[in-house]
């Protein structure tokens, strides 16, 4: 798994990385190690059919889902930057940066960027509200064939139903985070990565 | 003047070449005729010690080079990963999820932060998952003086690089040309003895004399690697008419295995040097080789071993179930066919020494021939082989469980992780049905305990 990667990432990168996502020196060097692991053609960038390779993600009923998050719009291949800032969501909030100054830009890590996150992996058509539609295609991935289109229809306006506060029929970004207000978000979507 | 210097030049060159000719006679006479009986001279353990002795040397020397320059910011490798994973079930965690809902559990519903799991468990497998790692080869803890292990290493100090540079010349100036050569005389004693006791008819001496070859030539071709092989519970070692089966590493298993006992060898038939080889050794003792297409019909090959372990005469059977190399640090699935056959079946767990030699195969980035030129350049092979009890399959279990029974038993003593997945992920997709699996899982949990039924008045058809 190792690769001659320090000596390819610049110190100038390590230190933009660190302010942009708040990895520490030595994550962004391992998290460096992994990328080139995973990027088996050695250009420097991954694509699709690199996170497939992964079998603990391609039997994730959201894997495509969650590979999608990493390219942004109409683009096939991510590169270190990128994929950093995809992991940065999921970096555990630390106490120090809990009461930091309000005025400066949000951490991507922060409550409300990871709910946005998984808000935008709802909302494929990014047009700012889960559909009904949008939101039956996220649960028939999930629940595969094992429940009918009409439970599942039923489910679906439900849980709109639950949500929905304007009476438009879907949900926006502000009313999933109503919904979501008691969940822990901070833990939830966290991933703890060792020093 | 001139002519007596070339002269001069001329003798000393043919001096020396003598000198080589008889030096490297010599040390091939002296490795070779005690392996072909079986002794040793010591020399290969007391140059172990002294490798070890340097390794400890350079890696207290790297380490100290690391605290008196912190600026070097090499991070120490992980033994356990780079993330701390969430051991919950999905229950337990959707549990969690949806804690703050007013309904019950056993109810069922999906809610919104449901896919969190999903996304989380994603995340984390892509930062860190338990199974391409083990596709390449082992990070060691510490440099081991060797170029291809060098990941992260800079210049320390000048004896390190001195003696590193002092390896590079033994190894590939000494020890190379020496290992070629036995390795050579090895394969060719092979070829040619086995094929002198295939000329003889009588049953009991044949055999005899056929054992006594292959052990010769086993021998022979692992003093080619440096191997030191440590065997442990000899009592247990496979008897014949039984079935042999240990976890895969590299195409040398093979011979580490066969410097200790007589293995009827399983396998594909190939052509040209491999199969000059293998035509000669079924020639004095049975061995069973398959054509390419007879493999693809599992019966068949089922009925042919099946024959074999039941003439109780023959010898046991050699089987890699995990049917690809692996990096020996996790032994994967064990393919079940192997545990079909019926017989006794007799575990062996192999396990290789990392500081002394990268044994692992990685057949997607090296062939072959490179692949063995890597290792008659290591330091040496050092090995641990431990043979298990024998064990038989049980009332009612079936093929797949006795296996995994089987692969936690060799997982456990060699000290490698026992993992489910099947090695074949190496080259192929994981199968459709765990990602269903985890669909039915969780469906279950939408659905909950109790049958729902639809409350609403109108069913839409819904697009997907």
């Amino acid at each position: 798994m190792g690769s001659r990667a320090s000596s390819l990432l610049r110190e100038e990168e390590i230190e933009e990385i660190k302010k942009e996502t708040g990895f520490s020196h030595s994550q962004i060097t391992r998290l460096y190690s992994r990328f080139t692991s995973l990027d088996k053609g050695e250009n420097g960038t991954l694509g699709r059919e690199d996170f497939q390779r992964i079998p603990e993600l391609a039997i994730n009923p959201l894997g495509d889902r969650i590979i999608n998050a990493f390219f942004p719009e109409g683009e096939d291949q991510v590169n270190f930057r990128g994929f950093m800032r995809t992991l940065a969501h999921f970096r555990p909030i630390e106490d120090n940066e809990k009461n930091k100054d309000p005025t400066a830009s949000e951490p991507l890590n922060s409550r409300i960027n990871k709910l946005l996150f998984a808000f935008q992996l709802y909302d494929l058509d990014r047009d700012d509200k889960i559909s009904r539609d949008e939101l039956l295609q996220v649960l028939r991935m999930m629940v595969g064939v094992n429940i009918s289109d009409e439970q599942l229809g039923s489910i679906a306006d439900r849980t709109i139903q639950e949500a929905d506060q304007n009476g438009d029929n879907s949900i926006s970004f502000n009313e999933f985070i109503k919904v979501l207000e008691k969940v822990d978000v901070e833990q939830k979507m966290s991933i703890r990565f060792l020093h | 003047m001139t002519d007596l210097c070339e002269v001069g030049m001329d003798d000393l060159w043919s001096v020396t070449t003598l000198l080589l000719q008889v030096w490297f006679s010599v040390m091939i006479g002296l490795i070779m005729i005690p392996a072909m009986f079986g002794l040793s001279l010591g020399v290969t353990s007391v140059y172990i010690q002294i490798l070890v002795k340097i390794l400890e040397w350079s890696t207290l020397r790297i380490q100290r080079g690391h605290r008196d320059r912190p600026t070097l910011p090499v991070p120490a490798p992980l033994p356990n990963g780079l993330i701390q994973r969430e051991g919950g079930s999905m229950e337990h965690e959707m549990g969690e999820l949806r804690r703050y809902r007013t309904q019950s559990i056993s109810r069922g519903e999906f809610a919104l932060s449901d896919s969190f799991y999903f996304y989380r468990k994603g995340l984390e497998s892509i930062v860190d998952d338990q199974v391409t790692q083990r596709f390449s080869s082992e990070e060691l803890v510490s440099w081991n003086l060797l170029t291809r292990t060098n990941h992260n290493f800079h210049y320390i100090s000048l004896r390190l690089t001195v003696i590193w540079g002092l390896g590079v010349i033994i190894r590939y100036c000494v020890l190379f040309p020496l290992r070629i050569t036995l390795a050579i005389i090895g394969l060719s004693w092979l070829v040619i003895g086995t094929s002198l006791v295939g000329f003889l008819p009588n049953r009991r001496v044949k055999n005899w004399l056929s054992e006594l070859v292959h052990l010769m030539c086993y021998r022979i071709c692992a003093r080619g690697l440096s191997a030191t092989i440590q065997y442990h519970n000899k009592n247990n070692k496979p008897q014949k008419g039984g079935i042999c089966v240990a976890n895969h590493t590299s195409p040398i298993d093979i011979v580490i295995l066969a410097n200790d006992g007589c293995y009827a060898m399983v396998g594909q038939s190939h052509s040209g040097l491999m199969g000059v080889i293998q035509r000669s050794m079924v020639r004095s003792c049975p061995h069973v080789w398959f054509e390419r297409s007879e493999m693809r019909d599992r019966h068949a090959v089922t009925s042919r071993l099946r024959a074999h372990v039941a003439a109780k005469s023959n010898l046991p059977i050699l089987i890699f179930p995990e049917g690809t190399c692996i990096n020996n640090t996790s032994v994967m699935m064990f393919k079940k066919g192997s545990f079909e056959i019926g017989g006794t079946i007799y575990p062996v767990a192999i396990k290789y020494d990392p500081r002394f030699g990268d044994a692992f195969w990685n057949s997607a980035k090296y062939n072959m021939v490179s692949y063995l030129l890597r290792m008659m350049t290591s330091w040496a092979i050092v090995v641990n082989v431990w043979y298990l009890p024998p064990m038989t399959r049980q009332e009612g279990e079936d093929a797949t469980k006795f296996a995994n029974r089987v692969k936690s038993a060799i997982a456990h003593q060699g000290g490698l992780l026992d993992m489910a997945w099947d090695g074949s992920l190496k080259r192929d997709k994981v199968k459709e049905e765990f990602k269903e699996h985890q669909q039915k899982m969780y469906s279950s949990m939408v659905v909950g305990k109790k049958a729902r039924t639809s409350q609403e008045p109108h069913t839409e058809s819904t697009k997907r």
